[in-house]
């Protein structure tokens, strides 16, 4: 899936999505947080730091997995039975697991209809009342987007560290993402410098 | 919690424990080629005294060791090393759940671990499981899925500590403003 190598080094910025996610569980302990953009030595210390317990996965290691790396990853999608073997590799907890979840920019690689049941899933597996942190490119023009590592360095900076670059599966403008977040009772929107859309989502 | 899932590529293989008990399988099994005391040549371990399962050997069931273990062979069932350091070489493959003190991943892991100090999962691992430790080190392109759980050592009682010094120590507590000091007043009366 990830097509061409990264054209840039890490680079740091602030990030209110990440503020208004960890303002959302302050004061309180022994949550259960779900990160998907693959394990990290930062993230897992400063979650942890917190007195939190956290579920690391790297789902974009799961979708090449379930659906290839080749020019039919996103074809693939729609077959019936990979994409359950995706949603039962990467997101099957019981309902209420978690009470947050770090899913980054993950969602902008998954095509319908398996999109809408990846959201779903994550909407079952989170706790009324808990956040969600999703980010998505701004860029409607952009071919192929970065794949980035996300990682905390404290709880309004993030380190991005390029990956690769691939195409996405679409792309999402504000009447979209509240399209796709609907089942959930708000969403809010920052627009980022680097032109990616950071959504804050509570359950 | 968490559920146990099998990390494997599509297509679906047919479901099996990943981690089998190790009262099913009792008997170890052992190939042709033994259990090795001798080193291992490899610079990322520590091989001080360590036993090691060499890389062509494959052990089903239950594994109890009072030395640090190095394993870099096959290894299904359960490892216990209370007080000691496990290494999982670069061609290990281990599906167990693992009790030790110390554990430095460097191959394939699949199970549950619980490490009373640190674990460190190394460039080019995997591990699927959930982790129970003191203190983790994961490096860049290490895979790891799983919860990860930091358990606080409980600090041990001074055996030889005086005390009237502890109870002279509650006030100051207090007064330095910490919400976990014990009511002076109670202590004194």
């Amino acid at each position: 899936m990830l097509g061409t190598p990264p054209r840039t080094q890490a680079l740091s910025r602030n990030s209110n999505g990440l503020e208004q996610f960890f303002s959302s569980i302050r004061g309180r302990s022994a949550l259960s947080i779900l990160d998907l953009a693959g394990a990290s030595q930062s993230n897992i210390t400063f979650i942890t730091t917190l007195g939190h317990r956290l579920y690391s996965d790297d789902v974009l290691h799961t979708l090449t997995g379930a659906f290839g790396s080749g020019k039919d990853f996103l074809t693939r999608q729609s077959e019936g039975e990979r994409a359950e073997f995706f949603l039962k590799q990467s997101l099957d907890f019981p309902d209420d697991t978690f009470d947050g979840a770090l899913v980054w920019d993950t969602l902008q690689f998954l095509a319908s209809p398996l999109l809408q049941l990846t959201v779903d899933r994550l909407h079952r597996i989170l706790r009324p009342g808990a956040y969600l942190l999703s980010f998505f490119s701004a860029d409607e023009k952009a071919r192929e987007i970065a794949v980035i590592s996300y990682r905390i360095q404290n709880s309004m900076t993030l380190q991005l560290a390029p990956r690769g670059e691939t195409r996405p599966a679409q792309f999402f403008n504000n009447r979209a993402i509240e399209r796709l977040f609907q089942n959930f009772s708000s969403v809010k929107f920052f627009l980022t410098r680097d032109n990616q859309r950071e959504v804050i989502v509570r359950r | 919690m968490w559920n146990k899932r099998k990390e494997e590529e599509y297509p679906v293989r047919p479901a099996a424990s990943a981690v089998p008990s190790a009262a099913a399988n009792p008997v170890i099994q052992k190939e042709s080629i033994p259990m090795s005391a001798s080193p291992m040549r490899h610079p990322e371990a520590d091989f001080r005294s360590a036993a090691v399962i060499g890389k062509s050997v494959m052990i089903k069931g239950q594994i109890v060791s009072r030395e640090d273990l190095t394993i870099d062979g096959e290894v299904e069932g359960t490892v216990e090393l209370q007080e000691h350091r496990l290494t999982i070489g670069p061609h290990g493959k281990v599906r167990a759940d693992i009790k030790a003190r110390e554990i430095v991943v460097l191959g394939n892991l699949y199970g549950n671990v619980d490490v009373a100090d640190k674990i460190e999962i190394r460039k080019d691992a995997k591990l699927v499981g959930d982790i129970k430790t003191a203190r983790i080190v994961i490096e860049d392109g290490a895979y790891f899925k799983g919860t990860t759980d930091i358990v606080r050592p409980e600090p041990k009682p001074a055996a030889s500590a005086p005390k009237p010094a502890a109870v002279q120590a509650v006030p100051a507590m207090a007064s330095a403003g910490s919400g976990n000091a014990t009511p002076a007043a109670e202590v004194k009366r």
